[in-house]
């Protein structure tokens, strides 16, 4: 049985007008680190407000360790743990106040989950008098975690844990995440970081409410059947523009310092073409395509 | 129950912590109840009489010496001229003119009648409905010691007019503040009852919290009893509070039954608790939830027979105003306050108390929902 069964979900907002996802199908096992990929207004949010039980779908249906939920609602909230994209813990309580609260409303102590936040409490525990609304972007996430996670749910529904904080921070966020996976717990993550997808098991590419591709990392970028170029040029901006106007290209877009291009016929050809358009200190390398390079490609419309 | 108590233990602990609402709650409704009853006072005083005395004789005098001792006039004027006067009512120095006309005091004596006139300025209705009463009763007044002093014996006795004399119940002095005084009480309790639940409730779904709340398996009730406990006790606290400024700012005796007074006040707290989540389930933000608080502050201060008494409404206003649940609040309160009503004399006032407890708890229960 899976973790996470969801089928056919549509949901739109406002009597129908915006529809945030059409027909999203997928499954999640057990123990498994589950990630959504999707630029912001994906639909991701609504998804996991989905699924733990704070919206209905308008049809179709989901079920959380085999409950309903629609009809089981009770039981999910008992299992689960959601650590939503806005903090919404109370900030005119302090750290371990926080914490003893949701512990206390699913009837569990701090002391008794204690092994499962240790890692990351102990890095806020200084801190452990001192307000939720006075943290840091990064403590505050770290604490919204712990009490996600203090009542030891089996499901953990992650809406973006990583937006808002420093990179050492998300890499942490992310070995923290790895851990968890081998206590059992199932973990379903979003994030609109692409660097961040090869740290899940398998992740779903979602936009527009709809799911481009659901697969393991690896594979996704093994999908990736066109040969990827990466330029760069002593003007970026001329680069770019001289790539869009090239007939053979198939798709460009600038990528960090370089521009990556996917070209029909042979690169030489363009390198002169682009020579020809005057742009000089032209560097051409192939290039492994990232998530982020398919997800481009898969969302790429001509 | 293990629950709520955590619950609760975590609203008392935001609500210490929240110094601004600490104040609202506790300092305001006391300074209002301290400042309020002073500025809404109805009756009327320091009206400025202008006169215009055509006649200059000592019965005109004493008739204006007899307006000007009575307490309620000032003279702001004493002219010749009736345009004068309007004048003065045009510029706002006077409220009302009294015009004596030439000869007053020859055509009194010899033709034994006479008239005066006077002019009010019904900008300000009740000080000219008001003003132009007294200054009648003083000019009647008057006439009697005219009677007196020229009609023989006989004749007097023969004419004697009906003879009144008046009496305050329930508020020997007919005190003003005595009337005002339970009524501000009862809407200071209002606004701590039923907008700061409210808003306390709608803070939760602004800052996104209820969001955390609601994948937790706590359950509907524990969550509202939770928000609503913490105000019932600071609404009964505020209105003991109220009642001791009342006892020994004011002077107030309270005649009735204390118990009595606070069963009907828990009645009125619990239906206003319901009202103040039923706004909540309704707005989606702090300002909304403001704005339709006040708009409710405004029916009820206008509605309830606050400062105006209901029976003199059109049936379709006492209609509204015996809808709104404060109004026989206010009632219950002053009957009890002022009158030392017993519960048998006001039990139809519980029983509207306890069907708006019953119809406004059951509406915000309908109306709240955990999943949309």
């Amino acid at each position: 049985m899976n973790t996470i069964e969801v089928k056919d979900i549509n949901k739109s907002y406002e009597k129908g007008k915006v529809t945030a996802l059409k027909n999203v199908s997928f499954n999640v096992g057990k123990g498994e680190l589950f990630g959504l990929i999707g630029p912001d207004g994906a639909g991701k949010t609504t998804i996991f407000r989905l699924l733990t039980t704070l919206l209905i779908p308008d049809s179709g249906e989901a079920k959380v360790l085999g409950y309903d939920i629609v009809k089981d609602y009770k039981q999910i909230r008992n299992l689960v743990g959601y650590m939503p994209g806005k903090f919404s813990l109370y900030a005119d309580l302090t750290i371990e106040e926080n914490l003893n609260f949701f512990a206390t409303l699913f009837g569990t102590t701090i002391e008794e989950n204690y092994h499962l936040i240790k890692d990351i409490y102990e890095q806020i525990a200084p801190f452990k008098k001192r307000r939720a609304g006075k943290l840091s972007g990064g403590m505050k996430q770290k604490l919204a975690l712990c009490c996600a996670l203090i009542h030891k749910p089996e499901v953990l529904f992650l809406d973006e844990p990583t937006t808002g904080i420093d990179p050492v921070s998300r890499v942490e966020l992310w070995d923290m995440l790895q851990k968890l996976k081998t206590e059992g717990i199932t973990i379903l993550a979003s994030t609109p970081y692409m660097d961040e997808a090869v740290r899940c098991d398998r992740v779903a590419l979602i936009q527009e409410g709809e799911i481009l591709n659901i697969d393991t990392p690896d594979n996704i970028t093994g999908q990736f059947n066109k040969k990827l170029y990466a330029i760069k040029a002593g003007n970026m901006y001329a680069l770019l523009k001289a790539l869009k106007q090239y007939p053979e290209t198939d798709n460009s877009y600038a990528f960090g310092e370089y521009a990556h291009v996917i070209v029909n016929g042979d690169v030489e050809n363009l390198k002169s073409f682009l020579e020809k358009q005057g742009i000089s200190g032209i560097e051409v390398r192939n290039t492994l395509p990232t998530i982020e390079d398919t997800f481009i490609a898969e969302s790429y419309k001509p | 129950m293990r629950k709520l108590y955590y619950i609760l233990q975590k609203e008392f602990r935001q609500l210490k912590r929240d110094k601004m609402i600490v104040v609202i709650m506790l300092a305001v409704p006391i300074l209002q109840l301290l400042i309020l009853p002073w500025a809404a006072d109805m009756d009327v005083r320091h009206v400025k009489i202008a006169v215009v005395d055509n006649d200059q004789s000592s019965y005109a005098r004493q008739l204006i010496s007899k307006i000007t001792s009575s307490g309620n006039f000032e003279l702001a004027s004493h002219t010749f001229s009736y345009q004068q006067a309007t004048q003065d009512i045009e510029e706002d120095n006077a409220d009302i003119i009294l015009t004596i006309p030439p000869h007053f005091e020859r055509n009194l004596i010899r033709e034994n009648k006479q008239q005066v006139s006077i002019t009010a300025n019904a900008i300000n209705g009740i000080k000219a409905g008001l003003g132009t009463a007294y200054l009648n009763s003083i000019i009647r007044d008057f006439n009697m010691q005219i009677r007196v002093e020229w009609l023989p014996e006989a004749v007097l006795d023969k004419n004697l007019p009906i003879q009144t004399t008046s009496s305050a119940l329930f508020n020997p002095h007919a005190n003003y503040r005595f009337y005002m005084v339970p009524a501000i009480l009862v809407l200071l309790l209002t606004v701590v009852g039923a907008f700061l639940t409210s808003l306390n409730i709608v803070k939760e779904k602004e800052i996104g919290t209820i969001e955390q709340i609601n994948v937790t398996p706590i359950k509907k009730w524990e969550f509202i009893l939770g928000k609503l406990i913490p105000f019932w006790i600071i609404s009964l606290f505020v209105f003991s509070l109220g009642l001791l400024i009342t006892r020994f700012v004011y002077g107030i005796p309270i005649v009735g039954n204390i118990g009595t007074l606070y069963l009907f006040t828990n009645l009125y707290i619990i239906g206003i608790l319901g009202f103040g989540l039923l706004i909540s389930n309704f707005s989606q933000t702090q300002q909304q939830s403001m704005f339709i608080s006040f708009f409710f502050v405004m029916i009820f201060i206008l509605m309830s027979g606050l400062f105006t008494s209901t029976a003199s409404m059109p049936a379709w206003a006492k209609v509204i105003s015996n809808g709104v649940p404060i109004t026989h609040y206010m009632k219950a309160v002053r009957a009890l306050v002022l009158k030392g009503s017993s519960f048998m004399d006001l039990w139809q006032l519980a029983v509207y108390l306890v069907i708006f407890a019953l119809v406004l708890n059951m509406l915000a229960i309908l109306s709240y929902k955990k999943t949309s």
